[in-house]
């Protein structure tokens, strides 16, 4: 009894924060590049629905994750334009960018509302899977909660290992700075943010392909939002954001494993869980938090004469 | 007058945009448009609906641009709008012997301090350095929604209405009365006396010169002796509050009750109007006057045209991306 | 020094709004040479240069290299004809190590990074030209001397050949300045061409092959630095011979009862940014000026916060005539008679989008306001600014205009009525001259004097030695956020209180 709930409590976690942890690292590389966005929930439906819809479409759920994270870094490049081409207030255009996803996902997904699908599969490996508790824990997932750890690790060296990584950060740190250096803040800023976008594609496609593997109107319920507190939570570091998308990914697992035991706690109760829980990751690291924050994440860089 | 003239050229071109995808889905533009026309200006009915529709948007959007004025940025007039509603509907259900002139006035206050208490929390986390207010607000919308949901769901769902999640109806003497036949109610009179009193507050006072002066530079206000953190608790609290009257005034003057789905979204359309109209009162008043109308084309949309009503937001985030374009 | 020039320059020009500030300047550089370019603040000198490193663009002009014609639009293009550039406020990173703000710098390094190679490249040059740093250091842990060799050793790692530095020897100690000069030597040997902008007399004589005045935008002169002196530069530099200010009579210090300011034990929290204050005590009378030496970034923000209300300190206590006003509020302190002039006005204590008029009633606003707050009472604001710029002798156009249309000169005025308006017994003065020309400086400090005879006491806290010597009565020195040395500028030297300025001892030392 205890061993199912544990199982299912931790693949819950599992499952619930892969999403999440694809969503926080795209952010982690637009905050690295002094970027805030707020849209990142637009962002994770318009890939959640085009996931979906080209799913449906054509059958095959690895093409709809690729489509979807395609979309989603295809609508980045409108947020880009905004605060990067014509500086623009990033939290506002953070929040235009949201309503925007929320309305086309809504419009797109119309025709959909409810469909179930197969969606992507479980890959089983031969012996780990059939383990009992640690193979439902660490052996029954989709490919894509698969790659997500090795993407964090990937990201991880991106950043920190690669002349473009370096320039990155410089360009988040001091764009000035970076520009002096002889970098294009304008044009790494756009590649961070395309980037960002196909994994908050990604993240919105897990969502809708794997997880739910149907689609619902704002079916993100704000986990864009918690990504974001999420980046403040891991420093800003992917390997470190593993921990915390788990975690929350547990908050959620928590809440759905309770109402399957019948626990008598009234079920929107459980689902503040995780928006608590970021309020309170925020309050408690927010402080400590802005001093490892890139120099200059929200400012607009004004480039010379 | 240049800037009004840039302004709606403006939203023409959001207009324009939004008429493509509606082609684009097979919809067609020009008979949306004339139907949303003619349902909201074209009737009596219809223009004091619009009016019903601007008072939570008018308050909202107060809500969101008071704070604004030092730089703060509130995106939870949602949540603050549900907590004042909860709060209120807490007065309306335990004092039902209250005759109207005392009730109502009470659960006015308590409407104002549900939604000014809900906003404190972020402008606590604010003052202190330890969160953004951005992203708290954001994240404490989830919480009062679901907080609602809870009461609405269980302790305080009404017996009598077995399949409908929701309270018991409001006593009379805890209903906003309207204005003759129509539903306008008396929130119009808060929401234009509260527009009047952030007008002369701003510009007339000495707390309004020392909020422009924090807006304006927040270390040179510090090294004035101007208390910024006391003005970000004091704004987001009057901020939240004003967003928890509307709430109230929904639930008491619309609804009559306290259900889910409450708000169509009105503490982020408030946003929007704020933003449009970069915090200036009678901006705010034009604003919410074309939002309402917009808003209430996203209904007309989905009950005659077969969209889903959320495609409103799409035209509501090109009139914001187009004014954020432009003034950058 | 070779027979042709390395780099010339021939009718540069460009104009910002406003202002012209290059005029058709021609200039010579040629390798193996330290020239130094000379002028007053506005001169033009570092709007030439960064043309010449592609952070600008002229508006007409040409560049060649080696008798080449080239364009340089970009940094980028200037690093590839291996021109490099150090400015005033250092392009680092803190965030960032040591390293990687260089490998930033470098174009050649592969796609992935290698560490060990590169710390060791920075091993060889730096060891070479005495610029020794460790490599993994994070920036922000950098002294600014420190940084400054950084970022030498990034021009010299992307192969630099001519290094313009602007204004370099501004934050550093007499002596860290003639390590610098050392290094000039050892890159001049090597053939490196060195610019150095800067509107300091003596160091252009004490180091320089070359010296070009420049003086309103245009080249005044380049003559060798052999047929230099310092009458003739200053001439050449502002056109006409300047009026120096009578030399002050130093009053005896007054006995007075009590101090208008007392430190005792001051210190603060530690801070990853700035510098927290150690034990400092200090006391300021009236009728005295209290000047501060000390390297910008020892603790003289942190110090300036503290007296202002602005930060608290966790240990220590601090009286304001007389009254214990550890935990006063910044308002209630000013509100006692505390002025601040602040080294950067418009950005510290002024609201650039108000009016001059708002400006002065944000500053007493428990004077001003009426009913509780629900109205101000303007004219009482202005006449109380005008009877204050009247006293000072200043005019201003119009108080409805916006400060930032003022120009720089008129905004420092209108501060300093605005601060002198409610007649302060303490006056905290940061760095009050710099960025002045010439003129301004001497009315700021002769403003400074005045005060001090009329009564006030004054806290001076400024990095130019020169003036800290000539204005103050007492002097202290701060070092890393302690108190470090004190004296009576009669009674001690410059040189002493530049080593103790930068925390070394003073020794008998060989080579000085």
């Amino acid at each position: 009894m205890i061993g199912s709930f544990l199982g299912g409590f931790l693949s819950g976690a599992i499952q619930s924060g892969a999403p999440l942890l694809y969503a926080t690292l795209g952010e982690v590389i637009e905050e690295r590049a002094g970027i805030v966005n707020l849209g990142l929930e637009g962002v994770m439906l318009i890939g959640a629905v085009v996931g979906f819809s080209t799913t449906v479409q054509t059958g095959n759920a690895v093409l709809g994750t690729l489509a979807g994270g395609l979309a989603g870094g295809l609508f980045n490049m409108v947020f880009g334009f905004l605060v990067i081409t014509r500086r623009a207030n990033q939290l506002a255009s953070g929040l235009a960018l949201m309503f925007c996803g929320v309305g086309l996902s809504a419009l797109l997904g119309a025709p959909y509302i409810g469909s179930r699908i197969e969606g992507l599969k479980e890959i089983r490996i031969p012996f780990l899977s059939d383990l009992p508790l640690v193979g439902t824990i660490l052996f029954q997932y989709d490919i894509l909660v698969y790659l997500v750890v090795p993407m964090a690790m990937v990201i991880g060296w991106l950043l920190f290992n690669t002349r473009w990584g370096l320039s990155l950060r410089a360009v988040g740190e001091n764009p000035t700075a970076a520009f002096a250096a002889g970098k294009n803040p304008y044009k790494l800023q756009y590649q961070a943010l395309f980037i960002a976008g196909t994994l908050g594609g990604i993240a919105g496609a897990h969502l809708s392909l794997a997880l739910a593997k149907t689609w619902a109107e704002w079916m993100t319920a704000g986990r864009g939002f918690v990504a974001v507190a999420l980046v403040i939570f891991s420093k800003w570091h992917p390997v470190r954001a593993i921990a915390g998308a788990f975690l929350f990914g547990g908050a959620i697992a928590l809440q759905l494993q309770m109402q399957a035991l019948g626990v008598p706690v009234s079920p929107f109760l459980l689902d503040m869980l995780p928006y608590l829980l970021s309020l309170g990751v925020l309050a408690a690291w927010g402080g400590a938090g802005r001093r490892a924050s890139p120099g200059s994440l929200g400012r607009v860089f004004q480039g010379t004469e | 007058m240049p800037g009004v003239a840039r302004f709606v050229g403006l939203l023409a071109l959001a207009f324009f945009v939004f008429a493509i995808v509606l082609v684009i889905f097979g919809k067609n533009p020009t008979k949306a448009y004339t139907d949303i026309f003619l349902s909201t200006l074209g009737n009596t009915y219809g223009f004091s609906e619009i009016l019903v529709k601007m008072i939570p948007l008018i308050l909202t959007a107060i809500a969101v641009a008071l704070p604004s004025r030092i730089w703060l940025i509130n995106v939870g007039g949602e949540g603050q709008l549900h907590i004042g509603a909860l709060f209120a509907t807490w007065g309306a259900l335990n004092f039902t012997n209250l005759p109207a002139w005392i009730l109502l006035p009470l659960i006015f206050m308590l409407g104002f301090l549900g939604g000014g208490l809900w906003a404190l929390i972020s402008g606590i986390l604010r003052a202190k350095g330890w969160a953004s207010e951005t992203i708290s607000t954001l994240l404490l919308n989830y919480v009062a929604i679901l907080l609602v949901n809870f009461f609405v769901f269980g302790p305080w769902k009404d017996p009598e209405s077995a399949n409908y999640p929701q309270t018991a109806e409001f006593v009379n003497a805890a209903t906003l009365p309207a204005f003759g036949n129509s539903r306008v109610h008396l929130g119009l009179v808060f929401a234009i006396t509260a527009l009047i009193v952030y007008y002369f507050v701003l510009s007339r006072t000495r707390w309004g010169l020392e909020m422009r002066a924090i807006g304006n530079n927040p270390e040179a206000a510090q090294r004035n002796g101007i208390p910024i953190a006391g003005y970000i608790i004091l704004l987001m609290f009057i901020g939240g509050g004003i967003a928890g009257l509307a709430g109230m005034s929904e639930v008491s003057a619309i609804q009559g009750r306290l259900r889910p789905g409450l708000s169509p979204g009105y503490g982020f359309t408030g946003f929007l109007i704020s933003w449009m109209a970069g915090g200036n009162p009678l901006g705010i008043l034009a604003s919410a006057f074309l939002l309402a109308i917009i808003t209430s084309g996203g209904d007309i949309l989905q009950m005659s045209h077969g969209l889903p009503g959320s495609v409103v937001n799409i035209l509501m985030a090109l009139i914001l991306f187009v004014v954020l374009a432009r003034r950058g | 020094m070779n027979s042709s020039p390395l780099i010339t320059l021939r009718g540069i020009t460009k104009s910002f709004p406003g202002v012209l500030a290059n005029d058709h300047v021609d200039l010579d550089i040629y390798s193996g040479e330290v020239h130094a370019l000379l002028g007053e603040n506005g001169a033009g000198k570092s709007t030439l240069m960064k043309i010449l490193y592609g952070f600008y663009r002229a508006d007409s002009g040409k560049i060649r290299l080696n008798g080449h014609l080239i364009k340089i639009r970009s940094p980028h293009d200037a690093r590839q004809f291996r021109i490099g550039m150090v400015f005033q406020d250092f392009i680092l990173i803190p965030a960032l190590s040591v390293a990687e703000n260089i490998a930033l710098f470098l174009s050649d390094l592969p796609a992935v990074l290698d560490k060990v190679q590169l710390n060791r490249r920075i091993g060889e040059i730096s060891k070479r030209y005495n610029l020794q740093v460790d490599p993994d250091a994070p920036v922000w842990r950098l002294s600014v001397g420190e940084r400054q060799k950084v970022e030498v050793l990034k021009l010299l790692l992307a192969d630099a050949q001519i290094l313009i530095l602007d204004e370099p020897t501004r934050s550093l100690a007499p002596h860290e300045i003639e390590g610098l000069f050392q290094v000039f030597t050892n890159l001049r040997r090597d053939g490196y061409a060195i610019v150095f902008i800067t509107h300091k007399l003596k160091e252009v004589l004490a180091c320089a092959d070359r010296i070009t005045v420049m003086r309103c935008g245009q080249n005044a002169d380049t003559l060798p630095a052999a047929e230099a002196t310092e009458k003739g530069l200053i001439s050449l530099m502002f056109g006409e011979a300047v009026i120096e200010s009578t030399h002050r009579r130093r009053e005896p210090p007054r006995e007075a009862a009590q101090p208008l300011l007392e430190l005792r034990q001051i210190s603060t929290r530690d801070d990853v940014s700035g510098t927290s204050l150690r034990e400092v005590n200090l006391d300021v009378f009236s009728g005295e000026i209290v000047g501060v030496a000390g390297v910008s970034g020892n603790g003289q923000r942190e110090l300036g916060d503290v007296i202002l209300g602005l930060e608290s300190c966790s240990r220590g206590a601090k009286y304001l005539f007389g009254q214990d006003a550890t935990h006063w509020s910044v308002a209630r302190i000013r509100a006692s008679g505390v002025a601040f002039i602040p080294e950067d006005p418009l950005g510290m204590v002024a609201f650039a989008g108000l009016t001059v008029r708002e400006n002065m009633a944000l500053t007493a606003m428990h004077k001003y306001a009426r009913q509780a707050g629900l109205s101000i009472n303007w004219e009482s604001v202005r006449s109380d600014l005008e009877c204050s710029l009247k006293r000072l002798g200043f005019t201003v156009s119009s108080f409805d205009i916006p400060m930032r249309f003022l120009s720089g000169g008129n905004i420092q005025r209108v501060i300093l009525a605005r601060e002198m308006a409610r007649h302060p017994k303490l006056i905290l003065a940061f760095y009050p001259t710099r960025g002045l020309d010439v003129q301004s400086a001497i009315s700021a400090r002769d403003l400074l004097v005045a005060s001090r005879d009329a009564g006030s006491g004054v806290l001076l806290i400024s990095e130019d030695l020169g003036e800290l010597f000539s204005l103050s009565d007492r002097l202290v020195v701060l070092f890393r956020g302690r108190i470090v040395g004190t004296g009576i500028p009669q009674e001690i030297t410059m040189n002493e209180v530049g080593y103790l300025m930068t925390g070394s001892k003073m020794e008998n030392r060989s080579n000085g």
